[in-house]
């Protein structure tokens, strides 16, 4: 067998969920990521991204308890039922003690979760340790709790996991509408007759289902991660809540599956970490690339946003020219008219690589022609030139006549607005100004200038 | 003497336990110092994160230096509190996602790579993530200088000079860091920067946790930063106070928790517990207790507070209604003030339970403000003026509500109702003076003379 293959191999073995044990463990991650991402979308959206830190860290005590009280009635502290439903017991009581905060106390949510997380977490820490000094036993079993096993997932592991994504996947479905609601406008929602405490507190107990069900495979840390971090990818990507949810969710799943492949393929190193990574990883992918927000796109939109800008500051400052040369006599559709290169220059605080730039950008698009620093408008050119122009004087004219705008203010005023007037919208400000029929307008500074 | 009854209890010896209270005191207090702050900006959960992000730090420092302690792996971990609070910052602003989830992803992916770096980094010797910085204050009093015979712990030396620092930093930057704290824009109009305030804070909180970590361990700063400064608030919301009474609640955690460590779990049959948890879960006890009491949000007080209120406002009506019953129906004279009336008529006509009119009565029968015999009850000199003075705010406020806001008369009333208990002599010549000369309510009642100066 060649490297390659001795590569290939198991990998194909994996992907294609060949063995028994990578398959549970493939499933249990992949199923876990998809639905966290879903439940995870709401929390974000509802402005609790850190909730599910708050629940998991709330749910040690009840391991604890559940696991000293199964000792002493059954002489079995381990078993998995006990242990999940101290656990649900006691993240839904910690969510219970943080509604009681917000309402009672009227403390900020931040500081509720860090009052739960911090005692809960405290008196488990404080039972862990009684745990470990009894002479029955130590609290070993409950570390996979803290850290994780997926690489040991069972098959019990994995039916808890699977009904706990079809208990997710269904609510979310039922109560889309819902929720939604709740998340954009909390107001309305209460005001058209949802339970504002129903619909977030069942949302909760989607979260602790999660958090309990993650907190074997990955850890109590990484579950945290899963609720927040493909969410919070997601929202790179778009704005409409169907499709974060299916975003989050395939970004989610993804993640674990790759980072369960990953993880397989480096036996040295830990399942929950190498989900993690992967999934910060696909994070920052969607951070940077997103279609929505993603930096490059949002970096791009401006860089284009400045060209059309810049394109039009030059067109407009080189008619500005023409009308100043053909005030001495020369008709401004002449061919003759030659505009210097530093006149322009003087003309705004350009930079001089930006105007060249601009200028080079108007070469290509055939309105310009450059010739030894001496700038020519095409045919082309100089009516595109006309026309932003004319669009330029028609705003300003309606800020003066219309918005009351004094005459020095409105060159600034325009120009913020220009680059955006639509075809429409300046069909209606030439109705508006009756200023239809001439082809273009005196600049209003030169207008008045004459008139005083 | 209590030192003496504790000697008594198995499991106590002064030395240790005394040096873990004073150890565990410093970090809390510590903590909670520089917390006021964090939990006014909004970032209770910043010890959590800062607590998980900084694995990575002591990861590379180990994978570098190749011990497990020391001066480096101290400086890792604070830079890497420092990453990860610089990259939460930084990740909001450019991302315009919300600080507890951009906080979320920062911390976890932090962590992640920190086991990553750790388990790649433990081939060849055994580094546990959970206890490679995350010290146990149980074993503080043992890593101790022994100066002129006194025997100190390390621990408690650089806790105290953390301390030290923070407190420092709290007094010369009060004013800066309270408007930065409350009023953004405000404090970057008066040139104090917002920013550099806030990375000099995160700096320290970063210092802080770092420190308390290795001494103490971690859940101690996660809960300290946050817990006693919610109980403060609980009880006032004045800044200052609100710091010394964090730095009081954090002390006695300390102290406390401690203390129940060792005995809580020998009264229920097990061994002694790690006190750290406890310290977290008495401090939470303790944030119960003021949720329940602080003078300030305190559950029973406001409670207390709406009883006394509904009190009043009973005693207020009864005295009023008494009034109205001597006025002559033209409300232009009164009545013979011997009238008078049974308690259950009283009770009928404010659609009140008997029982709490007849509390009513005898508590105002104590203030000698009416006098009550078998035959009922009636206004005397002291009520009448009382009662005077409710019903002139009353019929104030209708004519004011009238004249002035232009509200409909068949809605003046309930407004008025409500508002007479709050209105003081100097709210009733505003009145008096923004409304016109009548004498009379929009209701055709008169309106009685302010009682003091009589008319």
């Amino acid at each position: 067998m060649t490297p390659i293959s001795e590569w290939i191999d198991p990998v194909w073995r994996l992907v294609t969920l060949a063995d028994y044990n990578s398959r549970i463990v493939l499933m249990g991650t992949t199923m876990l990521g998809i639905s966290a991402g879903v439940i995870g979308s709401f929390t974000l959206l509802r402005r609790r991204a850190l909730i599910g830190d708050a629940i998991s860290h709330a749910m040690l005590p009840g391991l604890g308890i559940a696991y000293l009280l199964g000792n002493w009635l059954t002489g079995d502290g381990k078993s998995l039922l006990w242990l999940f439903s101290g656990a649900i017991t006691s993240g839904l009581l910690g969510v219970g003690v943080v509604l009681l905060i917000r309402h009672w106390a009227r403390l900020s949510e931040d500081t509720a979760f860090g009052i739960v997380l911090s005692t809960f977490f405290g008196a488990g820490v404080a039972l862990l340790g009684v745990i470990q000094g009894l002479e029955s036993g130590h609290a070993a079993g409950l570390e996979s709790f803290i850290y994780g096993k997926a690489a040991s997932l069972q098959s019990s592991d994995l039916q808890a996991i699977a009904m706990m994504t079809v208990v997710c996947l269904l609510t979310s479905g039922v109560l889309l509408k819902e929720w939604t609601l709740l998340c954009f406008d909390e107001n309305f929602a209460i005001s058209a007759g949802y339970s504002r405490l129903g619909l977030d507190g069942l949302l909760m107990v989607l979260v602790t289902l999660i958090a309990v069900t993650g907190m074997q495979a990955v850890g109590l840390i990484l579950v945290i991660a899963l609720l927040i971090v493909p969410a919070a990818a997601a929202r790179f990507w778009t704005d409409k809540m169907l499709s974060q949810i299916l975003i989050a969710a395939a970004i989610g799943g993804l993640g674990c599956y790759l980072g369960t492949v990953g993880s397989a393929l480096l036996p040295q190193l830990p399942t929950g970490p190498v989900i993690i990574l992967i999934t910060a990883a696909l994070f920052a992918g969607s951070l940077i690339l997103g279609s929505r927000r993603g930096l490059w796109w949002r970096w791009r939109r401006r860089v284009q946003w400045e060209h059309i800008m810049e394109r039009q500051h030059v067109l407009r400052a080189i008619y500005e020219r023409y009308e100043a040369e053909s005030l001495t006599g020369r008709s401004p559709a002449s061919d003759q008219i030659r505009i210097q290169w530093d006149s322009l220059q003087a003309a705004r605080s350009w930079s001089p690589v930006k105007l060249r730039r601009a200028v080079d950008r108007l070469q290509v698009e055939g309105l310009l022609s450059c010739v030894n620093q001496e700038l020519a408008l095409s045919r082309a050119g100089l009516a595109e030139a006309e026309r932003l122009t004319h669009q330029h004087r028609l705003w300003e004219l309606y800020l003066i006549t219309h918005a009351d705008v004094a005459v020095q203010h409105v060159d600034q005023m325009a120009d913020d607005i220009e680059h955006v007037l639509e075809p429409a919208v300046v069909a209606e400000l030439e109705q508006l100004l009756q200023e239809g029929q001439t082809p273009l307008l005196q600049s209003p500074h030169h207008a008045l200038e004459g008139r005083s | 003497m209590i030192l003496n009854a504790l000697t008594m209890i198995p499991g106590w010896v002064p030395e240790l336990d005394g040096w873990i209270i004073v150890i565990g005191a410093l970090a809390a207090m510590s903590a909670a110092s520089l917390g006021v702050f964090i939990v006014l900006r909004g970032a209770s959960l910043l010890g959590d994160a800062i607590s998980h992000a900084v694995l990575p730090g002591i990861a590379i420092a180990y994978l570098v230096t190749g011990s497990r302690g020391g001066t480096t792996m101290f400086v890792a971990a604070v830079m890497a509190a420092m990453v990860t609070v610089f990259l939460i910052e930084t990740l909001r602003r450019a991302s315009r996602i919300e600080h507890g989830a951009s906080m979320g992803v920062v911390f976890t992916a932090m962590f992640a790579l920190g086991v990553v770096l750790m388990v790649s980094a433990a081939d060849q010797v055994d580094l546990d993530p959970n206890c490679v910085l995350y010290g146990s204050i149980e074993l503080t009093p043992l890593d101790a200088w022994d100066i002129a015979d006194w025997w100190i712990p390390k621990a408690a030396v650089g806790l105290l000079f953390t301390l030290f620092i923070n407190l420092s930093f709290i007094i010369l930057c009060y004013k800066e860091l309270k408007i930065s704290t409350f009023d953004e824009s405000y404090s970057d109009s008066m040139g104090v920067s917002t920013r550099l305030m806030h990375y000099v804070l995160m700096t320290l909180v970063a210092i802080t946790a770092v420190a308390s970590f290795e001494s103490v361990g971690s859940i101690l700063f996660v809960a300290m930063l946050v817990v006693p400064v919610a109980s403060a608030l609980m009880v006032t919301a004045r800044l200052f106070w609100v710091l010394v009474f964090s730095l009081l609640f954090a002390l006695s955690s300390a102290a406390l928790g401690h203390l129940s460590a060792v005995f809580l779990p020998q009264i229920l049959g097990y061994g002694s517990t790690l006190t750290a948890g406890m310290m977290a879960v008495v401090a939470g006890g303790l944030f119960a207790v003021c949720g329940l009491i602080g003078p300030r949000r305190g559950w029973l007080v406001a409670l207390w507070r709406q009883r006394a209120f509904a009190t009043r406002v009973l005693e207020d009506d009864l005295l009023k209604f008494l009034y109205r019953q001597l006025e002559s129906p033209t409300k232009d004279s009164f009545g013979p003030v011997e009238h008078r009336l049974s308690i259950t008529a009283v009770a009928q006509a404010l659609h009140t339970p008997v029982k709490l009119v007849q509390s009513a009565v005898q508590r105002l029968a104590q203030n000698n403000e009416v006098e009550a015999t078998v035959e009922g009850v009636r206004l005397s000199a002291a009520g009448m003026k009382r009662a005077q003075t409710l019903v002139r705010s009353h019929r104030l406020w209708e004519l004011y509500l009238v004249e002035q806001a232009q509200v409909e008369i068949d809605r003046i009333h309930d407004k008025a109702e409500r508002w007479e208990h709050v209105t003081d002599e100097k709210m009733r010549t505003q009145l008096d003076q923004a409304t016109s000369n009548s004498t009379r309510d929009p209701h055709g009642s008169r309106i009685p003379p302010e009682t003091n100066h009589p008319s």
